[in-house]
């Protein structure tokens, strides 16, 4: 993974000085609370409901052992004994004090992280594909550019202050699993001959995606950009966005409205025009450089294995337990006798995301004893080992489910992806930590979870979408109704190369009433689904009039017309 | 009145410095009552991009005083003829708010190096097109001579504000500018290229 050199390591040492004496000042009344927002919003601190959340930035998903251990002394020394793991790759705590802030900082930065530009409308964390550089339909690894970008992206001067967040992701893959068409910019790297490993790397450029308020999934702005020009194209859309984007509604100010609003080919022609300036210019990429970054991403020292274990293969036919976790926690690798293994940060009954400090330190350890000392943190809130030889699967399972990281729910119904909600959050309108436990319990038994199959169940506590509602096979977004909590049901949405948005299926539900719509949804599925179809194949196939029709069957107008005659 | 100004001064890669003499004279629009706009239930604090600025009635009814003097954009645009003899003379520079474009200076004048001084004003930090509008009128638009950012003009931004281009500093006038000098040391090799360090780390050093 990137090793910090002294000027990586210079720049997080000025930034902790810098923010220890932003808080100082503020603390000393020098600053006003308007002036310190965007200060510390640059830095990943909100005011929250309890105290100030932290979001510490994790580039791409990435983590080595020595950090998830300092991240886990961080949460018992500064916390509550638990960080949470969110939609965007990164860990966020949620009772530092605002005075503490700065140690903490100091502490990440002396293991190479930070918490820089993790909220504020700056450019935000770089996002990829948490299965970078080991998954089999790789077509080039992202992660070098990944890093190129955080660094162009940190304290860019231009861009600090843009009308909105403003979110990138990286995709090197033919599946794409970075959700590239729902960022402010998705890069998706594809080869100039399918199969042709020398050929010309190019990028398919996607603009104005993203939820929130307004979903809209992402346009191709540029099919095929040449990689050397990954920074001056972002800064030609950036420069646009930055001068034309709206500032006078925060509702509007996203990229993606500006998009929609002049249209895709004019937008495109106006970023042509700017990007004439930019092309060639110093952030031009050179082979150098991609080669000087890619290094610290060299595959590591896979030993020459048989892609097979007689003692993996003996244990799978004989214990259920383990077949269960390896069909659901264990995927492809593309080097023989590897596989990577995703630890579930979603047992039921616990926020989903949450680690305790002692889970943190047991997946460290795993990473030293399994799998290279690496660790990546998936958009779906779980932990992945990268890396782990088949031989070692059945030990790494004993070890993980006797730490609770083993349940073999992922991409099940029961794999929930959940913002903190209100429980925590000032922003959201509900809670959404305990619908998804609602939803767990509703549908706890293995065997039937396995029966429904692949399923997405994604809840937001608010409009702001972070728990990425509308990309859920089933969508659950918390509404405010005259100061009490309410639901709306969505279906059909997907992420991936097929991405749809899902459409709200009618009124809005009580809280106690949420598992049961759920229940009802899996009910149409399972009585209409043809062999092999997920319940996503069956709501395109049918469409929501069906599911619509059984989930409000007994609250029907009609019905209530029939009554009353 | 060069007591009053709380102006820094750093010319590209110069030493931050308080300038203690400064002659030019900021000329404001006079103020009309403006309905208060809202948007979903907030009051706008932002125009719109290249929004109307000015009324002719309040463009016609600047007061220009003698001496050196930076005009708003619309009182430029409109009576540029009578200032031609000021201009020869170095009096004459222009101010744009935020949401102006500089393009239209440009069209207006297209060598803009015939003004001293070019003004930007922040009416309130968080809005980021002067960073923009700077990196244009260094990189595009050819303008060598002294660029102000004024207005809500704080410390925490001074590093962003000269790496964009901007080369003098007028502090809001309830901070302190010596204070803010310190500023300009917050990062001492940045990543990416910009108009102020305009080679990316990785040009400029070796890195392994």
């Amino acid at each position: 993974m990137y090793k910090y050199d002294e000027y990586d390591t210079r720049i997080v040492r000025e930034r902790v000085a810098q923010y220890r004496d932003q808080t100082h000042r503020y603390l000393a009344g020098d600053l006003s609370d308007d002036e310190f927002r965007p200060l510390r919003l640059q830095n990943g601190l909100y005011i929250q409901r309890h105290a100030p959340m932290l979001r510490v930035a994790i580039p791409y998903g990435l983590l080595g052992s020595n950090q998830l251990r300092k991240l886990a002394h961080i949460a018992r020394e500064y916390d509550r004994g638990y960080a949470h793991f969110s939609t965007r790759q990164n860990v966020q705590y949620n009772w530092p004090e605002l005075p503490r802030v700065p140690d903490i900082l100091a502490e990440l930065a002396s293991v190479e992280m930070h918490a820089i530009q993790t909220s504020g409308n700056c450019i935000r964390n770089i996002t990829t594909d948490q299965f970078a550089g080991v998954a089999p339909d790789e077509v080039v690894d992202p992660r070098p550019l990944a890093e190129i970008l955080r660094q162009w992206s940190t304290f860019h001067p231009e861009f600090a202050l843009l009308p909105r967040k403003f979110k990138i992701a990286v995709s090197g893959t033919t599946n794409d699993r970075a959700v590239v068409q729902m960022h402010d910019i998705g890069l998706e790297f594809y080869r100039d001959a399918a199969n042709d490993a020398s050929s010309q790397l190019l990028i398919k450029v996607w603009v104005g995606g993203g939820l929130g308020r307004t979903p809209i999934l992402g346009e191709v702005i540029n099919a095929a950009l040449p990689w050397q020009h990954a920074l001056t194209y972002c800064e030609a859309i950036l420069r646009t966005y930055n001068r034309w984007g709206r500032r006078d509604n925060s509702y509007k100010a996203r990229i993606k409205i500006l998009v929609k609003a002049l249209g895709i080919e004019e937008f495109r022609r106006q970023v042509d025009a700017e990007w004439v300036h930019h092309k060639d210019g110093a952030n031009t990429i050179t082979q150098a450089e991609l080669t000087r970054v890619a290094q610290h991403f060299d595959a590591p020292a896979y030993e020459t294995l048989a892609d097979g274990d007689a003692g993996f293969t003996d244990k799978l036919a004989t214990d259920k337990a383990f077949a269960n976790w390896v069909k659901r926690c264990v995927h492809a690798h593309k080097v023989s006798g590897y596989r990577a293994v995703t630890l579930s940060l979603k047992p039921t009954g616990i926020a989903p995301g949450d680690a305790t400090a002692e889970q943190m330190d047991i997946v460290a350890n795993f990473a030293d004893q399994y799998s290279f000392s690496e660790v990546r943190v998936s958009h779906e809130q779980n932990l992945i080992l990268a890396d782990v030889k088949l031989a070692d699967l059945y030990v790494l399972w004993q070890t993980a489910r006797a730490a609770g990281l083993a349940t073999p729910n992922i991409g099940l119904i029961t794999d929930i992806i959940c913002c903190p909600g209100g429980d925590f959050c000032s922003l959201a309108n509900a809670k959404s930590i305990p619908i998804a436990e609602a939803i767990q319990r509703q549908f706890d038994d293995l065997d039937y979870q396995h029966d429904i199959g692949e399923m997405e169940i994604n809840i937001s506590g608010c409009m702001n979408a972070c728990g990425h509602h509308h990309v859920g096979h089933i969508g659950v977004l918390g509404v405010d109704k005259d100061g009490s909590e309410w639901y709306q049901i969505s279906i059909g949405g997907k992420q991936g190369n097929d991405a749809s948005l899902g459409s709200v299926i009618g009124p809005s539900f009580a809280a106690d009433e949420v598992a049961g719509v759920v229940q009802r949804l899996i009910d149409v599925y399972v009585e209409n689904r043809t062999q092999e179809e997920r319940f996503i194949d069956t709501v395109r196939r049918l469409g929501v009039a069906p599911f619509k029709t059984r989930v409000y069957a007994d609250r029907q107008p009609a019905r209530k017309e029939v009554a009353n005659v | 009145m060069s007591d009053t100004k709380n102006l820094i001064g750093k010319d590209g890669d110069s030493v931050a410095h308080l300038v203690d003499f400064d002659t030019w004279q900021i000329v404001r629009l006079p103020t009309v009552q403006e309905e208060v706009k809202k948007q979903a239930g907030k009051v706008v604090q932002f125009k719109l991009t290249n929004a109307e600025s000015a009324t002719a009635e309040q463009v016609a009814g600047t007061q220009v005083p003698e001496g050196k003097v930076l005009l708003p954009l619309s009182v430029w645009l409109a009576r540029k003829t009578e200032f031609a003899a000021r201009v020869t003379a170095g009096e004459i520079g222009v101010w744009l708010e935020a949401h102006e474009l500089v393009e239209t200076l440009f069209e207006s004048q297209p060598d803009l190096n015939v003004f001293p001084v070019i003004g930007v004003y922040i009416e309130r930090f968080p809005d980021g097109r002067a960073y923009s509008t700077a990196s244009l009128l260094r990189t595009r638009f050819g303008f060598r001579k002294e660029l102000r950012a004024f207005g809500d003009v704080l410390r925490d931004q001074l590093f962003f504000l000269n790496r964009c281009g901007f080369s003098s500093f007028e502090i809001r006038a309830d901070r302190s500018a010596e204070d803010a000098l310190a500023a300009f040391k917050d990062f001492s090799e940045p990543y990416q290229a910009a108009v102020v360090v305009d080679q990316p780390l990785w040009r400029r050093h070796a890195r392994v």
